[in-house]
């Protein structure tokens, strides 16, 4: 029975991690960039939810929407001011350790905002726990609602990659951005509106995550957002159903690791199944392997 | 009024003037030819037409509207699209959305109707659908329109990047050598399928063209570029009897 709470647990994280993954996935399918502040918008967003419920009194519901609107502000405008005036000028490298910066500049500011001690976060999800088998298996409100979270931002937004008018512009920058510009579509608007469904997304996992391990510090979003970028290459980055398969099996990995071999290794043990996947398939999961003809 | 109006065009990479002085007038419904050796700046006088590069000098009509300096977007949406050299389509997605993609800018919902599959959304997609299956047909590629762009035919695949171009509902369209890579067979086809385009769509259409039998078969007037410089200019005949085009080509 212990192995199913693990499971469960496993699960539960691992869908945080998916969600955060699909932001990471979507930004780099499409602007050809890693933006390694995302992680730390996830932090933005859980403060931003905290502080509109514990200062500003608000209903849970509307604090995460306020926290959903200030990440998606605060994605595109990260974009606008750090990533597009680097985007002409080449290289890759520049975009990279910007976002790095930006990382940190988040990190302090939220440092110098917040103060280092961690903050008590209130779960913002008051649905009764399940209790299965007798009471042997608890499945608390916040899991049920990350795990459903998680099902339903899926299928949305392949709907609207595969479907919609933007999403088909999405599609058609990830592939050849210069052939799409040409085709009438607006690229640099079609890289905003990936960077606010990707900080929208953010907000929603940094509120989740919060609620089920209750603390909130200006580097909770560091190593979930490294994580996340793990579980984007492990299911292949790029794809959005590999994100979530890759999110899942790597907060799984990481739960039933903790428990059966050795909670100090745990972190090694993810990042170790991340260099075999590579070794085995470098595309990750989902990822095509596209070879370029000569 | 002319379709297209260049004057004096340049354009120069450093101390190279890829594009020299160069002048054409085009008028509505012609086919026109741009020709000449390569890296004689055919390409490039296309990618200052579509806004990819900023002329250093000289201006750009389209139907009488300056179109100079404009950024690709605001081009296409005035009327000017292109295929490509290297075929360019977005071999990942399903032929019937690289011509969907193509009529981005033409039809309008909000991302909140198509997130929430409101009835806007539904009723643009659906006369999205059914345009652009109209074109296919045109093209014959309709009974392709599901499989993945990159999985068609060669051929087929030029077919479908002139088919893209033409949903972005333009007035001028760009040909980038349609007919590189295609055998005698595939080139007849593609000069029918370029003259029923014309036709059918009232289109004004300049292409660029290494394939003499193609070039002298459709275009009306020939406009020949020799190292940026614009070599002799007029009718078809004409212009590929000309002394000089035929030294350009050939050799001394």
């Amino acid at each position: 029975m212990s192995f199913l709470t693990y499971l469960k647990d496993g699960i539960s994280l691992g869908s945080v991690y998916a969600i955060i993954a699909l932001g990471y996935t979507m930004v780099y399918g499409i602007a050809k960039m890693l933006n390694f502040a995302h992680g730390d918008v996830i932090m933005v967003g859980a403060y931003t939810a905290l502080m509109m419920i514990t200062r500003a009194g608000l209903p849970a519901l509307p604090a995460v929407l306020i926290a959903m609107a200030t990440c998606t502000i605060l994605g595109i405008t990260i974009e606008m001011v750090a990533y597009r005036p680097l985007r002409k000028a080449g290289s890759p490298l520049a975009v990279l350790i910007t976002a790095i910066g930006v990382s940190y500049l988040l990190q302090n500011i939220a440092l110098l905002a917040f103060g280092a001690d961690g903050k008590t976060f209130i779960n913002v999800v008051s649905l009764p726990s399940l209790n299965l088998f007798d009471g042997q298996l608890v499945i608390s409100g916040v899991t049920i609602v990350t795990v459903l979270a998680n099902i339903v931002i899926m299928i949305c937004l392949t709907l609207f990659v595969k479907k919609t008018k933007r999403g088909r512009a999405m599609q058609a920058v990830s592939e050849d951005r210069d052939a799409a510009q040409l085709m009438g579509v607006n690229v640099n608007g079609t890289i905003s509106l990936t960077f606010a469904i990707g900080s929208a997304l953010a907000a929603i996992a940094g509120v989740l995550l919060c609620s089920a391990y209750p603390v909130v510090t200006p580097y909770t979003g560091a190593m979930p957002g490294i994580k996340a970028f793990v579980a984007a290459v492990f299911g292949g980055i790029g794809s959005i159903p590999g994100a979530m398969i890759g999110g899942i099996l790597l907060g799984v990995i990481e739960i039933l690791g903790r428990a059966y071999i050795s909670s100090q290794v745990a972190d090694a043990i993810v990042f170790g199944v991340l260099i075999i996947v590579l070794l085995v398939r470098p595309t990750g999961l989902f990822g095509k392997n596209v070879q370029e003809k000569v | 009024m002319a379709m297209l109006e260049v004057k004096n065009l340049s354009i120069s990479f450093g101390g190279l003037h890829a594009v020299d002085d160069f002048s054409v007038t085009i008028e509505k419904g012609e086919l026109y030819g741009l020709i000449g050796p390569n890296g004689a700046g055919k390409t490039t006088v296309f990618n200052l037409l579509t806004g990819v590069y900023k002329p250093t000098e000289g201006k750009i009509s389209l139907d009488g509207k300056d179109i100079t300096g404009k950024n690709t977007i605001e081009i296409n949406r005035a009327g000017i699209a292109r295929t490509f050299q290297n075929i360019r389509l977005f071999k990942n997605m399903p032929v019937l959305d690289n011509v969907k993609t193509g009529f981005h800018n033409r039809y309008r919902y909000s991302t909140v109707s198509g997130i929430l599959r409101l009835p806007r959304y539904r009723q643009v997609e659906n006369t999205l659908n059914e345009r652009a299956m109209e074109i296919l047909k045109v093209f014959d590629l309709d009974k392709e329109a599901a499989i993945l762009a990159g999985n068609l035919p060669y051929g087929k695949q030029r077919k479908l990047e002139i088919a893209r171009a033409l949903a972005t509902e333009p007035r001028l369209l760009l040909l980038d050598e349609p007919a590189a890579g295609m055998n005698p067979n595939e080139t007849g086809e593609l000069m029918e399928t370029i003259r029923f385009v014309r036709d059918h769509f009232d289109m004004t259409i300049l292409l660029i063209e290494h394939d003499m039998r193609l070039v002298a078969g459709i275009c009306e007037k020939l406009s020949v570029l020799n190292f940026g410089r614009l070599l002799a200019q007029g009718e078809t005949a004409e212009v590929l009897s000309n002394p000089d085009v035929i030294t350009a080509y050939l050799g001394e």
